[in-house]
């Protein structure tokens, strides 16, 4: 039987790969200077978690960008799917009721 | 640009890629887990991973310099500048790895030579000028790339690129800042300066690939907004904006044919050597050799050091295994 990625010699079929022994994948989420959240910047690969700590600051700190850093194996985050978008964002779209503009409240009455 | 020739694969006209389209053409972000065209899937692992490969070979002209800056302060500048094109090598594979394909992959199919990277980096670099002339002219061609692909339709990739782009500044800013100063020391200095110029200035033209006219692959791409700008419309700009900047060093373009154009805005120049640039292409340039047996020996010698720190992160999630 041919392969169906006959075609793509260069790109490897997901299906046909080997098992490899990599690095595991990790998430990068970084806390700016300015008291914000920790926010994602990217992914890297490391062996465990303090590699992984280590190799974040290397790759995604080498500008003051941050005062702290937590790392988690990619595999461990649960996402919703693209498929999901309508039933669990449609319902807010309704709501405008939920911003304070929906609101007119006097000029008189001052600020609020 | 880095990412030279990309083969692209062809769309289809599926409802699906219809409306894949349109969300593109309405400046929607594709992102990783969305629905979108094989072809497309395809030919970004094969542009983000030759761009990758590119930030990766691209630091062994420059750290063939490190051990010889001339001054300590040079070295260190020099030293974090190899570090960003590692960095950027970095953030562009796990870019790539969320289409599907994992960076030891695309590593190893750079190493047995199944995917290319930019033919620059397969020229030598002969003097420390040419530390002046690649951060000025290479990070100089490669920014006028990158800045309109940050605004390209795959999230991860633009995200990728903005924060690549972030950090060129610096590199041509200190390539310039090497160039002034040969430009205005002794006289053996200036030609030194001169002689990279003439060496490097057609080999960055080639950077941004063949003539439109020869370009079979760009009207795919940019109707998928993976590519922004023809090939000649961004070596136009480069030459545009770099002219001036030789010249204000004192130095000169090895191009006689060079001109002012009035009407269109810019310069007529001339066109590089583009057999040269397929001989490249094809793995015949000055260090093709070189540079792809330096990064097998690199992925080689490292292999004790990836087993060694996975076998000893397996052996210690184990025993916390066993402590519970």
């Amino acid at each position: 039987m041919s392969s169906p990625n006959s075609a793509y010699p260069d790109i490897p079929e997901t299906q046909t790969k080997p098992k490899r022994h990599e690095w595991p994948l990790w998430e990068v989420f970084i806390r700016g200077q300015h008291g914000m959240s920790h926010r994602h910047v990217g992914s890297l690969h490391a062996p465990e978690e303090e590699m992984a700590i280590k190799n974040a600051r290397d790759v995604y700190t080498r500008r003051n960008e941050g005062v702290s850093i937590w790392v988690v194996e990619a595999r461990h985050i649960a996402a919703s799917s693209p498929s999901e978008k309508g039933p669990l964002y449609e319902p807010s779209e309704s709501k405008v009721y939920r911003h304070p503009t929906f609101f007119d409240i006097p000029d008189e009455v001052g600020a609020m | 640009m880095y990412a030279q020739m990309v083969k692209s694969e062809a769309a289809d006209d599926s409802a699906e890629a219809l409306a894949f389209q349109a969300r593109i053409d309405a400046g929607e972000k594709i992102e990783p887990k969305d629905w979108m065209p094989a072809g497309y899937r395809k030919t970004l692992i094969r542009q983000i991973g030759q761009h990758a490969h590119s930030e990766i070979v691209g630091q062994l002209p420059e750290g063939n310099w490190i051990t010889r800056a001339p001054t300590l302060e040079r070295k260190a500048i020099l030293l974090a500048k190899v570090q960003d094109e590692a960095g950027h090598g970095l953030y562009l594979y796990c870019a790539a790895e969320t289409l599907g394909v994992s960076r030891d992959e695309l590593t190893e199919m750079l190493l047995d030579g199944r995917m290319k990277y930019s033919s620059i980096f397969n020229y030598p670099t002969l003097t420390w000028a040419d530390m002046g002339a690649v951060g000025w002219l290479v990070d100089g061609a490669a920014i006028m790339n990158q800045v309109p692909l940050q605004r390209t339709s795959f999230g991860p990739y633009s995200r990728a690129m903005i924060r690549i782009c972030k950090e060129e500044s610096f590199h041509q800013r200190q390539g310039y800042d090497i160039m002034m100063k040969m430009a205005q020391g002794t006289p053996e200095q200036k030609a030194m300066a001169q002689n990279a110029i003439n060496r490097l200035w057609y080999p960055s033209l080639m950077m941004f690939g063949p003539s439109d006219k020869d370009s079979v692959h760009s009207t795919q791409s940019m109707a998928w907004k993976i590519k922004m700008n023809t090939n000649d419309e961004l070596r136009q700009k480069f030459v545009d904006q770099t002219v001036p900047q030789a010249e204000y060093l004192g130095l000169t373009v090895p191009d006689e044919t060079l001109k002012w154009n009035e009407e269109k805005g810019g310069y007529d120049f001339a066109e590089p050597d583009w057999d040269e640039f397929f001989e490249v292409i094809q793995g015949n340039g000055p260090c093709n050799t070189e540079r792809l047996a330096a990064r097998n020996t690199a992925w080689d010698d490292g292999k004790w050091v990836r087993d060694g720190l996975l076998a000893h992160a397996e052996k210690r999630s184990m025993s916390k295994v066993a402590a519970e």
